[in-house]
C-alpha cells in the first residue's frame, strides 16, 4: 500500500538553533500520529513545515495526491499547495479564532470551502452546512449565528466542521483541545475520533498532553530538542518506554 | 464523505489458513531505567508458546513472574528484546505499527485489568467500538453492544452512562463485553473472572467457551482454579522464562 | 490656459498612466498599480477618473461629464470646467455626442458605440476588501483566483436578508478570471458592462486602474438558486415615463409625497423632447438660461 503521507529527512533552522531535524516517518490511510514534546520541543515547528506552513529548510513531504500519484509538497507550486489545503488537507488550529473567520456566521464557515472549489448551489451549500453543524453536535438554529457567540467549545468544533466539509484525507492538528475546558475536552475527543473512523482520515496531532494522544493517536513520537527521540505505537512508547527523556515523561505525568 | 471500511477480504483466509495461531518463539526482555541509574532489569528469557485454533492456554505463575509481561509483548504493547512473536504470519516483535494496528483491528483482541476510556462517552458506544472500527453499520454494533451488556447483567439505566464511574466489577465485564464485541480469532484475557461474582462469572466462562468453539485461539491469565481447570486446556508456568530462575 | 499643459498633467504622468491603462486593457479586471498624482481636488472627489480623463484626452474629443446620472450637479460642473480650462476640449450633455464621458456611479442609459470611452470613479476598487482587510492576501486570492470568500459575502446576504441584498457595487466575474468591483453603480447598470465602448476605471485614493476592452464577457456574481436580477425601483419615469431607466426617489413634501424621474439627466431629457410626457411631467419647454 502507498503511505498517505511520505515524510524525509525534514529539518528547520534558525540560524545555528535546531527547530526541528531528521525527521522521517510514513503515514498510512486511516492512521492517527501524535507528536508530543514539552516547549521549545520543536513539534510546531514540525507540523507547520509538514503543513506548508514554513518550508523546511531540507527534507521532502510526499502527499498522495489523487491525480497524480505521490507528489512534493515542498517543492509545488503555491498555487497548487494552496489547492491541496483547500481540499485534501485540513488544519485544526489550536486557538478556533484562527482558524474560523469570527465576522461570517457558521454557515458560512462551513459553506466557504465548498463554495472556494466551486460549489453555487445556495440551497446545497446550507443543507450540507447544516448536516456538518448537526455532525458536530451544533444545534440547527445557530447556523446563522457568528461564531464570537459561540463558547470555546462550539468555536472548536465549528473549526473541525469547517475543515472537514470538503473530505480532505489528511488532517494537521495543532493542540485541539488545548485551551478548552476539561469537562469539554471529552466530548471534542470522542467526536475527532469517531470522524476519523468514519472518514477513513489520517491525522496528525501535536500535543504537549499525554493522555490526549492516548486516547486519540495509534502512533507517537516523542521530540525533544528538535530532534525525535521515540517512535512507535502509542501504547507501546507510553507504556513500554525507551529512551530515557519518553521514560521521564511518562513518570511525570500526574495521576489524577 | 463517509467511507465504511469492511473487514477486508483477506483477511478471512488468515485465520482460516493456520492451525496454529500464536506462537512464541524464544522471547526475552529487559527494561532499562535510564533515570535510575541506567539500571537494567531482564524479566523475561527464552519464552516460548504455541497456541491453536479453538485452544484456551493458561498462563500461570507467581505474582510479578512476567504473566501479564509475556501477554502486552504478545500484544505488541510492550517490546521484546529477541525472539519471534507470531499471530498468523505477523511477527509482532518486528512488524510496522500499521501492521499491528491491522491485527489488532481484526485479528487480535485483548481484554486487559483495566477500563481506559474516553471519558463521557456511553457504555453502549464503548462496547460497540470495535465493530465500529471494523466496519459494521452503526445500529447493528449498538445493537450487538446491548446483547452483551445485557448477558453481562449490565443493568440497561447504566448503557448510556460512562462507565468511568461504575463499581469495578462493572468496569471489568464493560471490558469484557468490548473484548468479546468483535469476533476475533485470537484473544489474550488478563484476569477476567477477576472482580466478579458467580453468576457473571459463569456468564464469562461460557462465553469464553463459545468463543474456543468458534476457534479462537485464547491465552489467558486466571487467578482462580476452578475458572482455569474449567476452560483451560493447558497451563504454560512462566516461571521457567524468568531469567534468575533459569541461571 | 497657456499656463497648464494639455489636461493638467505632464507629458511623463499622462504616459505612465497610459501604460497602467494598457496594461488594464490586456488583462481585463486586473487591478494595476500606477503612481497617482496630486490633483486639484482632494481624494474621494473623482481624482482617479480625473487623471484617466487626463491621459486619454486628446484635443478633438467631445466631453461629457456626469454625476449620479447628472450632468447639472456641483461636482460634474466642476470637473467639466476643469477640462475645459485646462484641455480646451469641447463639452457636452449629449451621450451620444460625446467621445470621452467621465461618470461617478452610473452608466448613461444609451448604448454606447465603438468609438466611445467610458471612465469610471473608482473609491475601493477591491471587491474583497470589506472581507479581508490585508492587501497581501487579497492579492494572493486574485492571483490564484481563490474566490470563494466573495460569495461567502453573497451567501451571509441570502442568509441574513433571503436575498443577495448588494444593491451597488455588485461584483463581478471578466472573462471567467478576474473578480471586479464595477464601481459603485447600481446593480441595475451591471448588464451594461458588456459593451461595444472602452471602459476605463480610476481609483486616485488607492492608486490603482483597471479596463475592460470592448465586448468583454462580464458577469454578475449569483447563485444558481438565487440567480442575478437587475432591478429598479418598480415605477415609470414621473417626467418623460420611460419605464427601463434606473430612477432617483424625490421626496417632494412633508406628506410623504414622492416622484421618481430618470437618474440619467440627458436621457430623460431627450425623451421629453421627443414628446413623451411621465405622470407628473409637463410638456417640454426649453429650459430657462
Amino acid at each position: 500500500m502507498t503511505p498517505l503521507l511520505q515524510v524525509s529527512n525534514i529539518a528547520k533552522f534558525y540560524g545555528h538553533r535546531i527547530g526541528c531535524t531528521d525527521v522521517s516517518f510514513d503515514l498510512y490511510p486511516g492512521e492517527v500520529m501524535g507528536i508530543v514534546g514539552e516547549s521549545g520541543s520543536g513539534k510546531s515547528t514540525l507540523l507547520n513545515c509538514l503543513a506548508g506552513h514554513l518550508t523546511p529548510d531540507t527534507g521532502a513531504v510526499r502527499f498522495d495526491t489523487r491525480t497524480d500519484g505521490l507528489r512534493d509538497t515542498v517543492t509545488m507550486s503555491e498555487p497548487e499547495r494552496r489547492m491541496l489545503s483547500r481540499t485534501d488537507w485540513a488544519f485544526v488550529h489550536q486557538h478556533a479564532r484562527d482558524g474560523l473567520r469570527m465576522n461570517v456566521s457558521a454557515g458560512g464557515n462551513v459553506g466557504e470551502r465548498l463554495m472556494a472549489v466551486g460549489a453555487r448551489h445556495y440551497g446545497d451549500i446550507r443543507a450540507t452546512a447544516t448536516d456538518w453543524l448537526g455532525r458536530v453536535e451544533i444545534s440547527e438554529d445557530r447556523i446563522d449565528d457568528r461564531p464570537t457567540a459561540f463558547s470555546g467549545g462550539m468555536q472548536q468544533r465549528l473549526q473541525i466542521a469547517r475543515n472537514l466539509v470538503t473530505g480532505p484525507r489528511l488532517v494537521f492538528m495543532d493542540e485541539p483541545t488545548g485551551g478548552l475546558d476539561v469537562s469539554v475536552q471529552a466530548r471534542l475527543l470522542d467526536l475527532l475520533r469517531g470522524l476519523v473512523r468514519e472518514m477513513n482520515l489520517s491525522a496528525i496531532i501535536v500535543t504537549h498532553d499525554l493522555a490526549v494522544v492516548r486516547l486519540l493517536a495509534d502512533r507517537l513520537m516523542v521530540m525533544k530538542d528538535g530532534h525525535v527521540v521515540e517512535t512507535g505505537l502509542t501504547d507501546q512508547v507510553l507504556d513500554d518506554p525507551q529512551h530515557g527523556y519518553t521514560q521521564l515523561l511518562v513518570s511525570s505525568v500526574l495521576q489524577v | 464523505m463517509i467511507r465504511n471500511t469492511g473487514t477486508p477480504n483477506f483477511l478471512f483466509p488468515l485465520s482460516c489458513r493456520f492451525k496454529l495461531m500464536i506462537s512464541v518463539e524464544n522471547v526475552s526482555k529487559s527494561f532499562t531505567l535510564h533515570n535510575q541509574g541506567a539500571a537494567v532489569i531482564p524479566v523475561m528469557r527464552g519464552a516460548s508458546l504455541q497456541v491453536a485454533r479453538g485452544e484456551c492456554v493458561a498462563l500461570v505463575g507467581a505474582s510479578g513472574a512476567g504473566k501479564s509481561t509475556l501477554m502486552r509483548m504478545i500484544y505488541g504493547n510492550y517490546l521484546a528484546a529477541a525472539g519471534r512473536i507470531m499471530i498468523g504470519d505477523v511477527d509482532v516483535a518486528v512488524a510496522q505499527p500499521r501492521d499491528i494496528l491491522q491485527l489488532r483491528r481484526y485479528t487480535l483482541g485483548y481484554v486487559s485489568q483495566f477500563l481506559r476510556v474516553v471519558p463521557r462517552v456511553p457504555t453502549v458506544a464503548v462496547v460497540a467500538e470495535p465493530l465500529l472500527a471494523t466496519g459494521t453499520p452503526r445500529d447493528a454494533a449498538l445493537a450487538r453492544a446491548e446483547v452483551l451488556l445485557d448477558r453481562l447483567n449490565i443493568p440497561q439505566r447504566l448503557w448510556s452512562l460512562s462507565p468511568t464511574t461504575f463499581s469495578g466489577g462493572e468496569q471489568q465485564r464493560v471490558n469484557i463485553a468490548r473484548g468479546f464485541a468483535y469476533d476475533y480469532p485470537a484473544l489474550l484475557l488478563d484476569e477476567p473472572t477477576a472482580s466478579l461474582d458467580g453468576t457473571n462469572r459463569e456468564v464469562v466462562m461460557s462465553m469464553i467457551e463459545q468463543a474456543k468453539a468458534r476457534g479462537a485461539a485464547i491465552i489467558g491469565i486466571f487467578h482462580d482454579e476452578a475458572a482455569r481447570a474449567r476452560v483451560c486446556d493447558r497451563e504454560i508456568d512462566v516461571t521457567g522464562f524468568t531469567p534468575k530462575a533459569a541461571a | 490656459m497657456t499656463d497648464y499643459n494639455f489636461a493638467y498633467l505632464d507629458e511623463q504622468t499622462k504616459r505612465m498612466i497610459r501604460r497602467a491603462i494598457l496594461k488594464g486593457l490586456a488583462i481585463p479586471g486586473y487591478q494595476v498599480p500606477f503612481a497617482s498624482r496630486e490633483m486639484p481636488m482632494p481624494y474621494g472627489w473623482g481624482t482617479g477618473g480625473v487623471q484617466v480623463s487626463a491621459a486619454v484626452l486628446t484635443p478633438d474629443d467631445v466631453f461629457k461629464v456626469i454625476d449620479q446620472g447628472a450632468d447639472d450637479t456641483t461636482n460634474a460642473v466642476s470637473i467639466r470646467r476643469f477640462f475645459q480650462k485646462t484641455a480646451g476640449v469641447a463639452v457636452t450633455e449629449a451621450t451620444t455626442e460625446a467621445s470621452v464621458i467621465q461618470t461617478r456611479h452610473r452608466i448613461p442609459e444609451e448604448a454606447l458605440r465603438e468609438d466611445q470611452i467610458i471612465v469610471y470613479q473608482v473609491p475601493i476598487p477591491e471587491p474583497l476588501r470589506f472581507l479581508e482587510p490585508s492587501e497581501v492576501e487579497t492579492r494572493k486570492m486574485h492571483s490564484l483566483e481563490e474566490y470563494g470568500l466573495m460569495h461567502v459575502k453573497l451567501y451571509e446576504d441570502i442568509s441574513q436578508h433571503g436575498a443577495i441584498a448588494t444593491s451597488y457595487a455588485y461584483p463581478v466575474k471578466v472573462e471567467g478570471r478576474y473578480v471586479m468591483d464595477p464601481s459603485p453603480i447600481p446593480k441595475f447598470d451591471n448588464p451594461k458592462l458588456e459593451m461595444a465602448g472602452i471602459q476605463l476605471f480610476g481609483a486616485g485614493r488607492e492608486q490603482r486602474i483597471y479596463a475592460l476592452p470592448p465586448y468583454t464577457k462580464v458577469v454578475s456574481l449569483d447563485f444558481d438558486d438565487f440567480p442575478f436580477e437587475a432591478t429598479k425601483a418598480d415605477h415609470a419615469c414621473d417626467l418623460c415615463g420611460a419605464d427601463d431607466s434606473y430612477l432617483d426617489e424625490l421626496i417632494v413634501d412633508d406628506a410623504g409625497g414622492r416622484m421618481f424621474m430618470c437618474s440619467d439627466t440627458d436621457y430623460c431629457g431627450k425623451r421629453r423632447k421627443d414628446g413623451h410626457v411621465g405622470a407628473q411631467g409637463v410638456p417640454y419647454q426649453e429650459d430657462a438660461a
